[in-house]
């Protein structure tokens, strides 16, 4: 197998194969932590760079590692690279820490990290491995907060608030308040919100995949066929 | 003299779905005449916003889904999704609430499924449940009976001035919720405008749907299985669990028949072909299971009233109860369970 080139890669990780979109893995944190800009960056951040490590990392060890034994093997990594992430946290964002609680230790068990590591990292080399971490995070994270600011925004009618979490006092005061007075949709704050807007990401994805490709159809037909006559008794040149 | 020659079958189809909705249509109007004497024009007003937006909603999202407008609209399927729930919402509720629950109801409950006979929910009280529990400062305030003047309830549909004190007031079922030291007498006599049992004159508004319903059932439209299981039920959990008329009274079972949505529920949500059981005994177990359920929330529960949650959880058990109840096939025998050591 050839090695996929660093465009397909991005094309794949960012739109085709969007962990969260298409191939709707890691929905736990997705729908569990969505419900503020804030929440979703945080666990968003820490998935990527799980990925990212991860994925270099098995890639590395790749030759070694005998294939009776990966998933152990890639679990082992996956877990110690989370349980680094989850001590920074702990150090670093001590509140935010406690806001996503069990869904970080939780990052261990994302399918997408798995995922990438079994069918990406163990065939490809660390460059590409650690590119396609970084590109399917970006794809993940960008999803996640996506979701993150939709239900914010619908359930309080402001955005970015509480960022001081993550990026220390000087973050206290980008709070956005959109909307004056509002009543606060609490839907979009609870769980089924989660479901709602990811299904309505999805099938705005759909929908946007089903316009280019009606556009290029499109396209091909403008391209002049050879003049066909339907009646003839013979060949005419 | 022209006599006309029509052939046979003489029996003219008369339950098209547009004939029973507007029989629907028709049985919710004591309903509506006693919300009205009791609450004003708000019930009015809700109806007609309730119903404008269901048919707004039906028409986009018909138009999105490339079905016929015409047909579907004619089938006054959205029109009764959208009068049960202006039934249900508050009197005088402000506009952008109303669009929101029809807006659920029509999008989510029954569209995005399918339309028409594929939603597993009924739609009227999924879209209630969507505005109780993302507004419910909103939804808890039903104004008192024969309080509100036309200026005060356009304010309060248009959003124009805050809510006056004393605009709303407990219902009987909030009021017995909270009641810790009171004997039954002693709560009735403290709030005189509950009437003898119903609570905010709501054994009217009941009897009203009761009246409906029963035309309903008069015009075949549905069989007794499911109302008269829920309303059993009902009845018996509050005999169950009465406690007589001390303190800690759940109150009687004659109240919790004529209070809150009781009648509504049993006569035009539990019926709903739809999204209720199938089968006749599937449907004695549908309605009773709503019964039951509804006397567990008011009594046990975090909210007063609880026909919307109570019949969107046996929604989802109604394809079991389906599975279990399935009529036996004219000719089959009925099937041996267990061991048969006979054979």
């Amino acid at each position: 197998m050839s090695s996929p080139s660093y465009r397909d890669i991005t094309l794949n990780g960012l739109w085709k194969n969007n962990p969260a979109l298409v191939q709707l893995l890691g929905l736990c944190p997705l729908l569990g932590v969505s419900n503020s800009t804030v929440n979703a960056l945080g666990l968003a951040l820490a998935s990527a760079v799980v990925l990212i490590c991860s994925n270099t990392a098995v890639s590395l060890v790749r030759g070694v590692v005998n294939t009776a034994v990966r998933l152990p093997a890639f679990v082992m990594i996956i877990a110690a690279l989370t349980t680094c992430i989850e001590l920074l946290m702990q150090a670093y964002t001590y509140e935010l820490y406690q806001i996503l609680g069990i869904f970080i230790p939780l990052i261990t068990t994302n399918c997408v990290i798995l995922g990438r590591a079994d069918g990406f990292a163990a065939k490809n080399d660390p460059g590409r491995a650690a590119y396609d971490g970084l590109v399917m995070g970006i794809g993940f994270g960008g999803v996640l907060v996506m979701i993150g600011a939709v239900r914010e925004l619908l359930g309080t009618g402001s955005l970015f608030a509480n960022m001081h979490l993550l990026f220390g006092p000087g973050a206290a005061d980008w709070q956005l308040t959109l909307i004056a007075d509002y009543k606060g949709f609490l839907l979009a704050i609870l769980p089924p919100g989660a479901f709602i807007v990811l299904g309505l990401l999805i099938a705005g994805k759909n929908r946007i995949d089903q316009v280019l490709a009606e556009r290029a159809k499109a396209q091909q037909v403008d391209v002049p066929a050879p003049s066909r006559r339907v009646r003839v008794t013979g060949v005419i040149e | 003299m022209a006599l006309p020659r029509i052939t046979s079958p003489h029996a003219t189809g008369s339950n098209r779905t547009q004939q029973v909705m507007l029989q629907v249509l028709l049985a919710t109007v004591p309903g509506i005449l006693a919300l009205t004497w009791l609450f004003g024009f708000g019930t009015l007003t809700n109806l007609l916003w309730a119903s404008a937006c269901a048919l707004g909603f039906e028409a986009a999202i018909l138009s999105l889904r490339q079905r016929p407008l015409g047909f579907f609209l004619k089938d006054y399927s959205a029109l009764v999704t959208a009068v049960l729930l202006a039934l249900a919402l508050p009197a005088y509720s402000p506009w952008w609430l109303t669009l929101i629950a029809t807006g659920f109801a029509i999008v989510f409950g029954k569209q995005l499924y399918g339309g028409l006979g594929q939603n597993p929910f009924n739609p009227a009280m999924l879209g209630y449940v969507v505005v109780l529990i993302s507004f419910p400062v909103e939804m808890t305030s039903w104004p008192a009976p024969h309080s509100v003047g036309l200026i005060e309830g356009l304010q309060h549909i248009f959003g124009w001035a805050a809510l006056p004190d004393g605009w709303t007031q407990a219902t009987a079922l909030d009021v017995i919720k909270i009641n810790k030291s009171l004997t039954m007498d002693e709560l009735w006599a403290q709030h005189p405008a509950f009437g003898h049992f119903g609570g905010a004159a709501a054994e009217a508004v009941n009897l009203a749907f009761l009246a409906g319903g029963l035309y309903l059932l008069y015009k075949r439209l549905f069989t007794w299985h499911a109302p008269v299981g829920m309303l059993a039920s009902l009845a018996l959990m509050s005999l169950l669990f009465w406690h007589g008329s001390g303190s800690d009274s759940n109150g009687s079972p004659l109240f919790h028949l004529l209070t809150g949505a009781t009648m509504l529920g049993a006569f035009f949500i539990v019926t709903d072909p739809v999204s209720g059981a199938t089968s006749n005994r599937g449907r004695l177990l549908f309605g009773a299971g709503v019964g039951v359920l509804v006397y567990v929330i008011r009594a046990w529960g975090g909210y007063p009233d609880a026909v919307a949650f109570a019949v969107l959880l046996m929604n989802l058990a109604a394809p079991t109860i389906d599975y279990y109840t399935r009529p036996r096939t004219y000719g089959h025998r009925k099937p041996t369970r267990g061991f048969n050591l006979g054979e």
